[in-house]
């Protein structure tokens, strides 16, 4: 017994050692050490974010140096705070928090001071900095606009936040990501790759040199640059018609689906959310909740299409056998639904396809929209047929472009009138308003675009997209460069281009006519609606127009919404007209309407609805 | 000499120098690892730590070549001898020591520092097995039980105040010896229920205590044969005695201890119940413990290689060369390395014991005791500090630990009892 106690004590030890040891090198053991390692620090070397050009190869963003004063508050000798704040720009109680706020976090490791110097105050300190012992200037990288559009489309970048580091384990706390626009949908080819440096530090965090000799180092890999869709010059000259003007304008390139302008008014200066003032004026952008500048209108306002739907109501019954061409009806000033008049400003008389468009007669559109279902059964089924062919112009879809945000817009259907109405509860006159775009269609302004695109190519459309080259190089992506075609026969567009060019020869828009330049095109005077305290108001009618040019093979299509513009031709008719003969032919001729573009704005519409007093809808001011 | 350096060496247990030697091989190959510099990468640079620590092997290499050739009862006849310049040699200190670390625990003879309490483990280890094996001595007797107790307890008493618990804890484990041969086991029973009492009154209480053991109590009576008789009143005394003992601990642990005392147990049977001020505790107090047992667990099975330890070269474990030097092969070499030292060391002491237990001559085997008793106490402390199952106690790691007095008289100790096994057959003749 004497003899085995001791052996057997050393026994038990050695197992209990063996034990704990397994426990805590095999199963405490967690591989992803290195990063948890407080021995080894990753250094990132942050590579140039790649530039965006235009369409042209103009310049649209790139990047500029920020200076950040940094501080290491254990090597700060004393020093004269008064000359030394005067050269930062601060006063002496930001710099004393500044500072504490400093030690706080760490003695050791350096803390931002100031961030973002101006060029001007950079220059000016850096020839005094060495003075200042435990002050150093790091050098940013921000991103610098070389133009003050497009802020909707280009976007932005922000500091990464909690949820993305969560989500993507290459981001680090602090770094910048693309928060909108192509900067976030083209994120991985703009950033390119950071390098990272392991350090490996000693208990007090001082550096003792790299880690493994730097053999697990890697090299930064650049971004690349990007060229984009869009033409800069048509960019800019929309967003300078849009002063004053709430809505979107989106132009095409329908042989390619290439975006050549995607406008939102208001909007704002891409540089607003750059440097110093950035959050101050995020702020401002972000709360004004009238304009909603950071609410980009081209892309989620989903609203009644109004007229331009005609198109689509005409091909539809086309294609159905409804009408043909030559169908007439006949127009008194509206038409009947029940005993319920509807009014019609066309003028009044029996109309066939071709006058039913140029002078957007409803009377014509409610009866080919009731002729298509009188082809089936059952309202059911033509709600059926009439969702198919409406569904293949990328209505009521998200399109499928390359901008992060959207709105599917709304293509009711047989389900959704059931909901409402009760099966079997509804006709073709029960949801009438469709067949001249008010009612339940809604669409955003990027569809009525490349709805009017399909139209110019006779039935077909390329997805639209902002995405030219990468590297300098034309990108291939078949989701963009193959065509996808509607349901609609090819035959049967050309009566309705036809009717859509008569628009500009005699129709609505017969004043908004460019030299030399046939243009199809059609109005769109939308009713709407708002909540004033509850009560629900009617407001101006909506401007919209949609146009492509020239008729025969088109260059441009555009679609232009303006909020409570008044009727089709007036804002919508003209900037549409003058966006065309911009980009088409480079200046503008018409110089009176340009001129009347630019001076007016919609202010005080859009402050009617807020001023607590009654007010009048409609009004013809010019 | 009467027997030749030949049969010394044909007679040496050359499974336990081979085992020696590669624990020396693999401690100094980790104190290489912990102390090495881009600046001083050569091996034979003695300015560098583990540059001394080689001559310290080279001294010791020595030294076991004059221990070998020395006579075998050169050590039985001298040993009181020692053990009286070791007594002195404590008391020295008093007056000529040199204060490390706040500790006053060495001569400074220049090239080297001593540390006798070093000495005093070899001296005390050979007095107590003389002493034990005299003739005259019975260790049934209470008078002999006191004196071999004094014995181990003169020393500790001295090392005690410089201060130096660590070391005056090891003379502790010579009881073994004792135990080994004749002290009554119930002194083992006592001192295990002491230590028993003590860490469950920290843990739950003295009146769990009490009633636990008032439940035991009934429990026992209640199963007892009806023909045994209990001892009333002994038994009552007893339970009394317990129960104020629990109490005295309560009184010692709130009002002798020290904060970092009470903090070490706090942490060690996680008596601190808030999980945040637990792990406050652990980060501070525990410092040295927390930042060992995390490079061992990032050594993982197989270790980061030989110079590759990232926390060993940022220095995040203090004192890694000396008491801390585990965590280094734990970093370094992983579960693997851990676990091949742990089973030297085991299969060292397993060992020793077997050569022990074959020793005719009643010296040598208490005297083998000794050498275990004090390995394995140095060990078992050590590295249950260092992976964190015992509370921080600053001793080395024999042969392992960075120390010039250390690794000499650790290879004293265990030459000697290897020169007395190799002797063995002579004592016959």
């Amino acid at each position: 017994m004497r003899k085995i106690l001791l052996s057997s004590i050393i026994l038990l030890v050695g197992l209990t050692f063996i034990g704990r040891l397994s426990y805590l090198q095999i199963f405490s053991f967690s591989p992803n050490q290195i990063l948890e390692d407080p021995a080894i620090k990753a250094v990132y070397d942050y590579p140039e974010r790649g530039y965006i050009y235009d369409r042209n190869g103009n310049l649209l963003v790139a990047n500029q140096p920020a200076y950040d004063v940094m501080v290491i508050p254990r090597e700060v000798k004393p020093l004269d705070t008064l000359e030394f704040c005067n050269l930062l720009g601060i006063d002496k109680e930001r710099f004393i928090s500044q500072l504490n706020k400093a030690r706080v976090y760490s003695p050791r490791l350096p803390s931002v001071m100031v961030p973002q110097l101006s060029k001007e105050d950079y220059g000016r300190l850096q020839e005094k900095m060495r003075r200042y012992e435990g002050f150093y200037i790091q050098k940013r990288s921000l991103r610098y606009y070389d133009t003050h559009s497009g802020a909707n489309v280009l976007g932005y970048i922000s500091e990464v936040n909690e949820w993305d580091l969560e989500r993507n384990p290459s981001y680090a706390a602090g770094e910048l990501k693309g928060t909108t626009g192509i900067e976030k949908e083209y994120e991985t080819i703009l950033r390119g790759r950071k390098g990272v440096k392991y350090i490996q530090k000693d208990r007090f965090n001082r550096d003792i040199g790299p880690y493994k000799s730097g053999t697990l180092d890697t090299l930064p890999e650049q971004g690349r640059q990007i060229t984009v869709t869009i033409d800069k010059i048509l960019q800019e000259y929309g967003e300078k018609l849009m002063t004053g003007k709430h809505g979107g304008i989106v132009a095409l390139e329908p042989a390619s689906g290439e975006i050549l302008a995607l406008i939102s008014g208001p909007t704002y200066d891409p540089a607003l959310l750059v440097g110093r003032e950035r959050s101050k004026n995020y702020s401002k952008l972000h709360y004004d909740t009238i304009s909603k500048p950071t609410f980009d209108r081209s892309i989620l306002a989903s609203q009644s299409p109004g007229s331009p739907f005609k198109t689509i109501n005409a091909l539809v019954a086309l294609q159905e056998g409804a009408i043909t061409p030559e169908t007439t009806f006949h127009c008194y000033n509206g038409f009947y639904v029940g005993k319920r008049k509807r009014g019609c400003h066309c003028g009044g008389g029996t109309r066939n396809l071709n006058s039913g468009i140029y002078l957007s007669c409803n009377a014509y559109f409610a009866g080919a929209f009731r002729k298509i279902y009188d082809q089936f059964p059952t309202s059911a089924e033509g709600m059926d047929a009439w969702e198919k062919h409406v569904k293949s112009f990328g209505l009521g879809t998200f399109l499928g472009y390359d901008l992060p945000t959207g709105r599917p817009g709304r293509i009711p259907n047989k389900e959704y009138y059931n909901r409402i109405y009760g099966e079997n509860r509804w006709s073709s006159s029960t949801i009438i308003s469709n067949s001249i775009g008010q009612g339940e269609v809604e669409v955003t302004p990027i569809q009525l675009a490349n709805m009017t695109a399909a139209i110019a190519n006779r039935g077909h459309y390329f997805t639209p997209h902002v995405l030219k080259k990468i590297g300098g190089e034309d990108i291939s992506i078949p989701e963009f460069t193959e065509a996808k075609h509607t349901t609609i026969d090819k035959k049967y567009f050309e009566p309705v281009v036809q009717g859509m060019a008569e628009v500009y020869k005699k129709g609505t828009a017969a004043r908004l006519q460019i030299e030399g330049v046939e243009i199809a095109g059609k109005t769109g005077t939308v009713e709407n609606f708002t909540r004033i305290n509850g009560i629900r108001t009617q407001l101006t009618d909506n401007s919209v127009f949609v146009a492509f040019a020239p008729v025969d093979n088109p260059k441009i299509a555009i679609a232009v919404y303006i909020e409570n513009g008044y009727f089709g031709s007036r804002y919508a008719g003209h900037i549409a007209s003058l966006m065309i003969e911009k980009y088409l032919k480079g200046e503008i001729t018409r110089v009176d309407l340009e001129k009347r573009m630019l001076e007016k704005t919609l202010e005080q519409e859009y402050a009617k609805p807020y001023s607590g007093q009654p007010f009048k809808i409609n009004e013809r001011v010019w | 000499m009467s027997v030749s350096g030949k049969s010394v060496l044909k007679r040496l247990d050359w499974f336990s120098v081979l085992i020696y030697i590669s624990l020396v091989f693999i401690g100094w190959i980790n104190i290489y690892s912990s102390t090495f510099t881009d600046d001083n990468p050569s091996i034979f640079n003695f300015a560098s730590l583990h540059g001394k620590q080689l001559f310290f092997i080279g001294t010791s290499a020595v030294s076991i070549i004059i221990i070998l050739a020395l006579e075998a009862n050169f050590y039985e006849r001298f040993s009181s001898l020692f053990y009286i310049i070791s007594l002195a040699l404590l008391l020295g200190l008093f007056v000529f020591g040199k204060t490390i670390a706040g500790a006053t625990s060495w001569y400074d003879l220049g090239f080297f520092n001593l540390q006798p309490s070093e000495f005093a483990k070899v001296a005390t280890a050979l007095a107590l097995a003389k002493y034990l094996s005299d003739i005259q001595t019975d260790i049934k007797r209470k008078k002999d039980q006191m004196i071999s107790l004094l014995i181990i307890l003169i020393p500790a008493f001295l090392i005690i105040p410089q201060p130096d618990p660590g070391s005056a804890l090891v003379f502790f484990a010579l009881i073994f010896v004792i135990f080994r041969e004749g002290l009554p086991l119930y002194y083992l029973g006592i001192g295990f229920m002491v230590i028993l009492i003590f860490i469950f009154t920290l843990m739950f209480g003295t009146i769990w205590v009490g009633i636990i053991l008032g439940l035991l109590l009934a429990l026992f009576l209640l199963l007892k044969k009806p023909s045994f008789k209990v001892p009333i009143i002994p038994v009552a005394l007893i339970y009394i005695a317990i129960v104020l003992f629990s109490l005295s601990v309560n009184f010692v642990f709130n009002s002798v201890f020290e904060q970092r005392h009470r903090d070490r147990f706090s942490l060690w049977l996680r008596l601190e119940k808030d999980p945040k001020k637990l792990e406050q505790i652990r980060r501070d107090i525990g410092y040295n413990t927390y930042q060992s047992e995390k490079a061992i667990e990032s050594g993982g099975l197989s270790g980061k290689g030989f110079l590759e330890g990232t926390r060993t070269k940022g220095d995040f474990v203090p004192e890694q060369h000396t008491d801390y030097i585990f965590s280094t092969v734990g970093e370094e070499w992983g579960f693997v390395g851990t676990a091949t030292v742990v089973i030297l060391f085991t299969t060292l002491l397993l060992r020793l014991v077997y050569l022990s237990e074959r020793q005719k001559n009643d010296f040598s085997r208490m005297y083998g005791y000794g050498v275990i008793s004090i390995l394995f106490v140095h060990y078992f402390i050590n590295i249950g500090m260092v992976i964190g199952v015992l509370p921080t106690i600053g001793i080395p790691l024999p042969f392992f630990s960075y120390g010039g007095s250390g690794l000499l008289f650790f290879t004293a100790l265990l030459f000697i009892f290897l020169k007395l096994d190799a002797n063995r057959l002579n004592e016959l003749t």
